[in-house]
């Protein structure tokens, strides 16, 4: 089962500068899982060590942002797309 | 340092004005590589806040869809700041996350005048650099 995954920029050091990469994954937890076996050190930007998703990015499958659906626990099947961007924010 | 059109250093003056006292926020966006700010893009602040501003998530998607089908990056990142100066607050630089962008910074703190401050934010550094108004 291949998922599409867009990587933004600040994290293409993890991809070697690729924009997107494939991964495998029933949830959202286990995609972000493959995807740092491949590229170790993705994860940490991701979750946080409580294991919630970092406030600083925003992960999207199918345009439907995650916080909406189930966070980490977003179901994924086969074909669908994952977006992964920074949030745009501050004080 | 930043070279922007006159024009476009005006839209976002006048943007934060309009919104001010909440923070005003949007991108320039350009050709990805070039590092020139052409084409402006003002976004709603989703917190609607004198202290804090947020890009709507859904907004956020289609802003990046938009620059990735057009081959664009976001040259200029740039919000306001409503009662303090126009420097990259802390809440600012732990959220910067476009190595490449020039990170703008506008104070509508006095009526009469404005600061209009360009920055690059990379790994927590802050560098202030010139801004240059192209006519």
């Amino acid at each position: 089962m291949a998922i599409e995954v867009k990587i933004p920029t600040i994290l293409r050091t993890y991809t070697g500068g690729a924009k997107s990469v494939d991964a495998k994954g029933d949830t959202l937890s286990a995609l972000i899982d493959d995807l740092d076996g491949n590229h170790p050190g993705l994860k940490g930007r991701l979750v946080t060590e409580e294991g919630a998703l970092h406030r600083f990015v925003n992960i999207y499958v199918n345009d439907e942002d995650v916080r909406f659906t189930g966070s980490l626990d977003t179901s994924l099947s086969d074909g669908d797309a994952v977006t992964i961007l920074p949030a745009v924010a501050g004080g | 340092m930043l070279s922007i059109d006159r024009a476009i250093r005006d839209a976002i003056v006048d943007h934060a004005r309009r919104d001010h006292p909440d923070e005003a926020c949007g991108v320039v966006a350009g050709p990805e590589g070039s590092d020139r700010a052409e084409r402006f893009i003002p976004m709603l602040n989703a917190a609607r806040s004198p202290t804090f501003y947020e890009f709507d998530s859904a907004d956020l998607l289609k802003l990046y869809k938009e620059m990735a089908a057009n081959d664009e990056e976001p040259v200029v990142v740039y919000h306001s700041h409503t009662a303090t100066e126009a420097y990259p607050s802390r809440t600012d630089i732990s959220y910067a996350s476009e190595p490449n962008a020039h990170y703008v910074l506008v104070s509508t703190r006095e009526p009469d005048s404005v600061e209009f401050r360009s920055f690059r934010i990379v790994d927590g550094v802050v560098t202030e650099e010139p801004v240059e108004v192209v006519e």
